[in-house]
Order: structure tokens, then C-alpha cells, then sequence
């Protein structure tokens, strides 16, 4: 048998350079603030490591955030599932079911303790003695936590994994709990949403393999990368509302000119999240481009907020630097330029400390 | 022992007791257990849902006019069609109807998931029951080219270079010697047919089809905002429609338009030029495999979906059938109430829930759920580490739903034989051209591979009404009508006190209905009737078993510890669990907590 490919390997094969490899090293190590020692152990360790394993475990969910993950359009699912991970445990995908299912999960666990990613689509009920959710005969929360104990970091798919989603919703009744409140002892990258989009997706995932870190982190727990800005602040509506051109009635006029959706309940301005940017399915459209207001499906608890078609109401018109701030955000990451580079350096590295913090704060 | 159940089948619970739990590829999660004889030939089945949400319950108390996104989260595979049975539910409750657009919309949304669920299940959750991805290794990419060019003619890659890039990059991946999802599969089981260059052909095309999957919803997206999960609207669509005017561009336009169009064709060329042929290359190497056939040929059960015109839901104004077979009688086609109490009802006397009177079966109106998990005294195991279940107790978290006390089939087999039955024109002409080609008689349909292929042929009629009702829309704006939503009754004060009504369609896996009772403007009582709860039902009170167990039945095993032939034919049924397995009541606020981990 050949020796495990490699990232040098799979970009070598995609048709890039050594020469552009070596670039892409030395622009690596630019961007995480590493000075030009670093290209030949970035290099190196590009060129000998093995695909990372990934266990990606479904508990009370839809499914929606594996079939969100399907439609990632850079990069193309089948190169992350055949290039850039390994996918080792999926029971929504994998070939293989029951025991010889229950086998691969010990043997990645085994063969790469302390070294594979856990991805956690959904999350465990409590009530029942866990029995809401039964895998292998088992509740799901000691598959959870089997999985977890060697797992090098846990990423929380959507809604349900990182707030509790639709079946946390009011009054619970199977008492489902998000990912962080039963696993406490490991770095935990909430990716919320219902779904979250595609390409932020696999976006964390490749940033987590690019740099060999975890992205840098909200309050929450969420890559600021992606959610460190509102709905509202890079909505290419936003000069309709601060222009006070409101849609007032579904289908009005002022709906077909494309006006703002504030009065129709649109969650935008309290929502954190990438849709009107990334927007979705490669950019083709997000919720509010599509005449619906946003529900706010990113943020915790947003069930229970009253009704999608409510006003919000804790909002001031203007100024939306200060309200952010007021809700504590951290600063958003990624602005360019020498002194931006040393800053984003500093954020990155406090970033790593403060996974560590929020993590034993929220155990 | 030996039973007989009343309707028709033998169970024997004597020989060796096989599990299989995780069932993979599918929605959810689910256990089978089944008895083989000394041949290895299932004689008993069991299966069981072992998940639990309590949606419900959850939705007790909310707007009517929110439900849509709850249910929506039902299921994030077949992702809109809970929604829009919402809707439909709350707008027959509350007496709305909608505009034509929001109906052209609707079903080319609607379509448009069958077409997507179909192909996603058919090449990423099915095809490795059929497809040893590890035999296209050993494949001549010539032959793959020869087999490609006589079996879908008019598929563009074809050529040997083509299928040998493909063959080089999955031998790359296999001497990683990381498997990934590939890992542990049964690739050395007799059960796999397939000549090495079909292989090729088919994972070539599992590569293709994610691909193209990602294409194909951006109708959902240009609609909808999103997929999954895209917004719906009781009244209508949320999208406008502006065509001539300033603004367009925060609207359907036509540059959406052209887009919707293109999608279409996309979706059309697919099925016909590569799911079809591949459907029939591969079925044509277990044609004589012709196992799974369970309920099929006895009680099969659809309510119709796609309406002609907006607010019309009776039955011959409805593109996809309706209908109920009974007792294999094909001559006879019964018509469908959801209304009657006495068509729709269901049971638990052997799932995790009380009704309080034993044996009784309940309408969706009238539906009452509290939760009850307890196992049965031959259980082995224990509680939480159940190793053998007792399907003589409770053994599943899905209810027994049934029509007229008849356990039923639902989904697109279940369509295509009432449309068969009924004469429809289009099903009928399918389903010939297809029993022709492959010189097949009409039993053939009642089978795991009759399931399959039904489900490719559904996939081309949908792609086919999906550019019907796409120019449907065209031409009613070019006749001026722009309208999407219907907002007469949007306020709540103009709603009466008490309202009540149902919503049905024909999701991907079969016949779906929410019934929903609205008192003082806020949700009072909904219910979900969803296709796996039907086909996964565990037994009723007088022992009929339900579609997943009756199909695996007498099914011969080549290896019964690998259980190849059981994820086969419960795959062809695209099991959904997340949506079997939510409904609750909302008396279910009786539930009774247990104590707290």
C-alpha cells in the first residue's frame, strides 16, 4: 500500500506547482505572522500529513446541515469528502451500517486519538434517560461523549448542535441540550444556523486545515469570520431602510421594487450571520433578496422570539458601530494593511487563549 | 414461532436474530432486527424508529402563520414540502386561497424537491446496495465508454479519458489507504452483481450528481432565498414578481426567470440521459432479484399533489394520483378523504406512546400522543443497551398509521401503480415503456427494484411538469398577472374564533398530511401524517405489520452478517426518520418527564 496522500500530494495533483506550492507556503506563513523559517516546516508538513479524519456524528436533527454541506460550491464537496478530509464516520453517508458502522467509529477513534476532528450535526436529548435518541441500542449522548473524549476539536453544525434548534424550542419536551452543555473538556467552533450556508461550511473546515488552527472565535463561540458582522450591516437593502422606504404589505408595490422588509418582521438587524454576503447556493440569492424576511435561524433561541413576522423593536436607526459593540461582539477580523497584519496576528493568538477561556466558562 | 398476520404474511422468530443498528444512509435514525432460517432467509422483521422530537407540541401556542417554518425543520432532506403542507393547512383552516403565480410556484418548488431528493437518494443513499465502488478499480475505461455511449446515448461524458481520470483519482483515494465513507463496506459480497465497468459508470455519476444536485436547487434559492429550508408564506409565495419596472432586480425578473429555465433543462437532461439509463443498466444485472416487494402489490396509498389550478384539490385536478388499493384488488381504486374519521387513523398499542384504551385508533384531528417509553419483558439488554427488542410490546418511537384499518405503502412506487391502476396518462405510458425495455412483466413493479425505478420515472414526469407550470407562470404575467400573494386575511382579527383543516402532498417518500386546529388566532392542536410513518410503522393492535418489515420478508440473505440485502430494500424506501418520528399531540404537555441525566 502507498503511503497516506498528502495536502502536497492532493494540491500537486489538482495541477498547482511546487513552485506555487512553495508561494502558497511562504503566503501561509506571511498571513499567520511567521517569519520566512517557517515556509520549509509549513512546506514539510504539508507535504507528509494524512488527510484529516473527521467523525461526524447526527443526533435529534433534519439533516439539514448535511445536505447544506453538499451544496458547498468552492470547494466542490466531492474534493473536500475524496481530497481534503477523511471522512471516517457518517452514518448519513457512509457505506457501511450496524456493526461494521460501529466499527469504523472505534477504529478512527483508536487509530487517531487526540488527532481527529468531531463534527456534531444535532444534539442529544436528556430526558428518557437519553432514550429520545437511541443509536446501536444506546442513547446518543454516550455516543457523543465516546466520540468526544479523543477528539482534537468539535465543531457544532447549525442550530441544533450550537443553541438546540427547533426540538429545544418551548417546552422542550425531550429536553435536547446543545453540544457545549454536555461536552465541556474540548475546544468547541459553534457554525450556527438552520442550515448554516454551504461554503462557510467548508470554509471553517479548510480554514482549520490551512492554518492548523481554530478560526478565531466570538463570545459565543462562533467563527467571527463569518459571524462577526448582522445580517442588516451588509444588506443591499440597507439604503431602503435608512431611506425609510419600507415594504408595509406582502406583494405591494414597494415589495416588488425590492424595498426594505423591517416592517415585515425581518430579523436582519439582530442576526449575525453571512447571508448577505456569501449569500446562498453560490451566491444566487439569500431570504431577503427572495422577498422573505430573515428568521434569524443563527442565533440562540430564536424559536421563542415571538412570531418571524413580529417588529423588531430594540433597534436604533443609525449607529450600528456602538450597538454592536453594546451586544459585545468581538471586532471583526480581516482588514488589510501592515499594521491590520500584526492586529489580525494578536486576534488570532487571543483567539486560541479564548477558546480555552470560553470553553472552562461555559463548562 | 409461527404467526400470521391478518394481513398475510408468516413471521418466524426462530432462527438466528441479526441487528442492525445504525441503519446508514438514511434521514434520522433507525434499528432492524430480522430472524434468519438455517438458509439465511429472512423470516421475521423489526423495525424500529429510535428517534424522538415532539415538534407538536413545540407548536402548540405559536402563530398559524409561523408553522411553516417549524414543520420545514421537520426534514432538511426533502426541505419545503413540510412547509408547504403547512401552509396548506393553515390556509384551508382559515379559508385563504392563493393566486395562480403562488400555485405555479409552489409546484415547480414542490417538483423541484422530488427531483432532488430522487437523485440524491438514488446515487448517494442507494446506489452503494447495488454499486461496489471499489470493483470500478478493475474496470477498462473503454468498456465503461462503450457501456456509457449504448446505454445513455446522449450524455456528453463518455469518453475513455474521462471515465480513466475517474478511475485514477478514486484508486488515489483507496491507496491513501483512508476510506472514509468507503470504509468498512461489504466489497468483497457475492450480493454485488455489477460487471466492473458498470461500476465505474455508476460512481462516475455519484461524483456527477453531487455536482449537479447543488445546481439544481437554486430554484429553491431564487424562490425561496435558501436551500435548504427556503421561506414559504400562508396567502401565496413571498417572492414578488416584477418584470417590466423599476425595482426588478429585487424581484422575480426575467433574469430569475432565465435561470428557473435553465435549471429546468438541467433537471430534464439529467433523469433522461444519465438517472433513467443508469436505473436501467444497473437494475438490468439483478433483474432476476426481484425481493422487497412487501405491501406493495396489496395496499398502496397517495393523496395526490400538484393542483392544475390554485385552491383545487380534487383529485382530477391534481397531476400526481390519488388513491388507496386495497387487498391487491388493481381493479378497484378507492377515493381518499383526509376529512373522514374513519379513513385516516392511528395507533401505538407497539410504539413508545399512550392513548390510555388499548386497540384504539385515532384521527389526525383528534390525535393524541403521550410518550411512553417502555420495553417489552423478552427485551435482552437492558434500558439504555438494548441488544435484542420485543416486538411483542412497544418497540418503535413511530406510530401504526393506517387506512380503513389496512396497513399501506406509501410513495412513488405506491403513485405509480394508482396511476397505473387509474389509467394516467403519463404514469401508464412510463411505466410500459419501462417494463418493455427491460422485458419485464407488470409484477416486476412490486420489488425493491419496481421501488427504485419508480422513483427515476416520477423524477422525469416532475422534471417534465416543472417546465409545464414554469411556462404556465410565463404566460399568465405576460397576461398582466403579477400577483404572488393573497393578504385579505393576513391579520389575525380576521380569522373566525375556531378554525380547523388539513393539508396534504406527495413528498418525495410518499403521502404527507398536517391537520391543524387554530383557536383565538394561536395553534391549538397539529398533527403530522408523514410517509415514513406509514412505511415504517411498527405492527398494529390486530398484528398487521407495516411496508419496512412486510418487504423484507422472505428475502435470502448471501451473508447474513452483512447485511447488504436489508439496506437495500429499506433503502428503497428513502427512509426518513426525523420525519416519522416527531409527532406528539398537544396533550403531549402530560408527557411525563423523566428524570434528568
Amino acid at each position: 500500500m502507498k503511503p497516506r496522500e498528502t495536502f502536497y500530494d492532493v494540491m500537486r495533483r489538482q495541477g498547482i506547482t511546487r513552485r506555487s506550492f512553495m508561494k502558497y507556503c511562504s503566503l501561509t506563513a506571511s498571513a499567520l505572522g511567521l517569519g520566512p523559517a517557517f515556509v520549509p516546516k509549513i512546506a514539510h508538513a504539508m507535504e507528509t500529513k494524512p488527510r484529516t479524519p473527521v467523525i461526524w456524528l447526527h443526533g435529534l436533527e433534519c439533516t439539514c446541515c448535511s445536505e447544506s454541506f453538499i451544496r458547498s460550491a468552492h470547494p466542490l464537496v466531492k474534493d473536500v469528502v475524496l481530497s481534503m478530509i477523511s471522512l471516517d464516520y457518517d452514518d448519513t453517508l457512509m457505506a457501511a451500517a450496524g456493526h461494521a458502522a460501529e466499527r469504523a467509529l472505534e477504529e478512527t477513534i483508536e487509530q487517531y486519538k487526540g488527532n481527529y476532528i468531531l463534527a456534531v450535526e444535532g444534539n442529544p436529548p436528556l430526558n428518557e434517560d437519553g432514550m429520545f435518541c437511541i443509536s446501536g441500542g444506546k442513547p446518543f449522548v454516550e455516543k457523543l461523549r465516546y466520540a468526544a473524549k479523543d477528539a482534537k476539536a468539535i465543531i457544532s453544525w447549525g442550530a441544533c448542535a450550537s443553541y438546540g434548534c427547533v426540538q429545544a424550542a418551548y417546552p422542550n419536551p425531550t429536553q435536547a441540550t446543545p453540544v457545549h452543555k454536555v461536552i465541556s473538556d474540548k475546544p468547541i467552533i459553534k457554525v450556527p444556523g438552520c442550515p448554516p450556508i454551504a461554503e462557510v461550511m467548508t470554509g471553517v473546515i479548510t480554514y482549520m486545515l490551512t492554518f492548523d488552527r481554530l478560526p478565531e472565535l466570538d463570545r459565543q463561540g462562533r467563527p467571527a469570520m463569518f459571524y462577526g458582522q448582522r445580517i442588516h450591516d451588509k444588506c443591499y437593502r440597507r439604503p431602503h431602510f435608512d431611506a425609510g422606504q419600507f415594504v408595509e404589505a406582502w406583494d405591494d408595490e414597494n415589495a416588488r421594487k425590492g424595498y426594505c422588509l423591517y416592517k415585515m418582521g425581518c430579523k436582519g438587524p439582530t442576526t449575525y450571520n453571512a447571508c448577505s454576503t456569501i449569500r446562498w447556493n453560490e451566491g444566487v440569492s439569500f431570504p431577503i433578496q427572495s422577498g422573505h424576511g430573515c428568521i434569524g435561524c443563527s442565533e440562540d433561541g430564536f424559536w421563542d422570539q415571538g412570531s418571524f413576522y413580529d417588529r423588531v423593536t430594540d433597534l436604533t436607526q443609525f449607529g450600528v458601530e456602538s450597538n454592536a459593540d453594546k451586544i459585545g461582539m468581538t471586532a471583526a477580523a480581516g482588514v488589510g494593511g501592515a499594521v491590520a497584519l500584526h492586529a489580525a496576528v494578536s486576534a488570532l493568538k487571543a483567539a486560541q487563549r479564548k477558546t480555552q477561556n470560553d470553553v472552562s466558562e461555559e463548562a | 414461532m409461527v404467526v400470521q398476520t391478518p394481513n398475510g404474511f408468516e413471521l418466524d422468530n426462530s432462527g438466528r436474530r441479526i441487528v442492525v443498528d445504525p441503519v446508514t444512509r438514511i434521514e434520522g435514525h433507525m434499528r432492524c432486527e430480522v430472524n434468519v432460517d438455517e438458509n439465511g432467509v429472512i423470516r421475521n422483521a423489526v423495525s424500529t424508529g429510535t428517534m424522538w422530537r415532539g415538534l407538536e407540541v413545540i407548536l402548540k401556542g405559536r402563530d398559524p402563520r409561523d408553522a411553516w417554518a417549524f414543520t420545514e425543520r421537520i426534514c432538511g432532506v426533502c426541505t419545503g414540502t413540510h412547509a408547504l403542507t403547512s401552509v396548506r393547512a393553515v390556509e384551508d383552516a382559515l379559508g385563504i386561497t392563493i393566486p395562480d403565480n403562488a400555485n405555479s410556484i409552489r409546484n415547480i418548488m414542490q417538483l423541484n424537491l422530488q427531483i432532488h431528493d430522487h437523485i440524491v437518494h438514488f446515487y448517494h443513499l442507494h446506489a452503494l446496495d447495488w454499486v461496489n465502488p471499489v470493483n470500478a478499480l478493475r474496470a477498462d475505461p473503454r468498456a465503461t465508454s462503450e457501456l456509457q455511449q449504448k446505454v445513455g446515448p446522449n450524455h456528453p461524458l463518455s469518453s475513455p479519458g474521462y471515465f480513466r481520470d475517474v478511475q485514477n483519482r478514486l484508486k488515489q483515494f483507496v491507496e491513501s489507504g483512508q476510506l472514509g465513507l468507503f470504509k468498512n463496506g461489504y466489497w468483497d459480497n457475492p450480493a454485488y452483481r455489477l460487471p466492473p465497468e458498470a461500476d465505474l459508470m455508476a460512481v462516475t455519476h455519484y461524483l456527477e450528481a453531487l455536482d449537479l444536485q447543488r445546481e439544481i436547487v437554486k430554484i429553491h434559492t431564487i424562490f425561496g432565498g435558501k436551500n435548504p429550508h427556503p421561506n414559504w408564506l400562508v396567502g401565496g409565495v413571498p417572492c414578488p414578481i416584477n418584470v417590466h419596472s423599476t425595482g426588478a432586480v429585487g424581484a422575480i425578473n426575467m433574469e430569475r426567470l432565465n435561470q428557473v429555465s435553465t435549471i429546468i433543462q438541467l433537471c430534464q437532461d439529467f433523469v433522461r440521459n444519465v438517472y433513467i439509463p443508469d436505473v436501467v443498466a444497473i437494475g438490468g444485472f439483478y433483474r432476476d432479484w426481484l425481493y422487497g416487494g412487501g405491501l406493495s402489490s396489496q395496499a398502496v396509498l397517495a393523496y395526490g399533489d400538484i393542483p392544475e389550478h390554485a385552491n383545487n384539490f380534487d383529485a382530477d385536478q391534481l397531476h400526481l394520483p390519488r388513491g388507496a388499493i386495497i387487498n391487491g384488488n388493481l381493479d378497484e381504486v378507492h377515493d381518499v378523504d383526509v376529512r373522514d374519521p374513519e379513513q385516516v387513523q392511528e395507533f401505538v398499542d407497539h410504539s413508545w406512546y399512550e392513548y390510555g384504551t388499548p386497540g384504539r385508533g385515532l384521527h389526525p384531528w383528534d390525535g393524541v400522543t403521550e410518550a411512553k417509553f417502555e420495553l417489552g419483558a423478552n427485551t435482552v439488554g437492558s434500558r439504555t443497551n438494548i441488544k435484542n427488542i420485543d416486538e411483542a410490546a412497544k418497540y418503535s418511537w413511530i406510530k401504526a398509521p393506517r387506512w380503513r384499518g389496512h396497513a399501506m405503502e406509501v410513495g412513488p412506487l405506491a403513485r405509480y401503480i394508482i396511476g397505473y391502476a387509474k389509467g394516467h396518462e403519463q404514469i401508464t405510458a412510463q411505466v410500459t415503456g419501462l417494463l418493455r425495455t427491460m422485458d419485464l412483466p407488470v409484477e416486476a413493479l412490486f420489488s425493491t427494484l419496481g421501488r427504485t425505478a419508480a422513483r427515476a420515472l416520477e423524477s422525469e414526469y416532475c422534471a417534465d411538469l416543472q417546465r409545464y407550470f414554469f411556462d404556465k407562470l410565463v404566460t399568465n404575467i405576460r397576461n398582466g398577472d403579477e400577483s404572488t400573494a393573497n393578504i385579505e386575511k393576513w391579520d389575525p382579527s380576521s380569522w373566525p374564533k375556531q378554525a380547523r383543516g388539513v393539508g396534504i402532498t406527495e413528498a418525495p417518500r410518499g403521502a404527507l398530511g398536517h391537520w391543524v386546529s387554530i383557536a383565538d388566532g394561536r395553534i391549538a392542536n397539529y398533527q403530522c401524517v408523514v410517509p415514513t410513518t406509514w412505511n415504517g410503522s411498527p405492527r398494529d393492535t390486530k398484528g398487521n405489520i407495516g411496508a419496512f418489515e412486510a418487504s423484507l420478508l422472505n428475502t435470502p440473505m448471501e451473508r447474513p452478517d452483512e447485511p447488504v440485502e436489508i439496506l437495500r430494500t429499506l433503502h428503497s424506501f428513502d427512509p426518513c426518520l426525523a420525519c416519522s418520528t416527531h409527532v406528539m399531540s398537544p396533550d403531549g404537555d402530560e408527557l411525563t418527564t423523566v428524570k434528568v441525566r
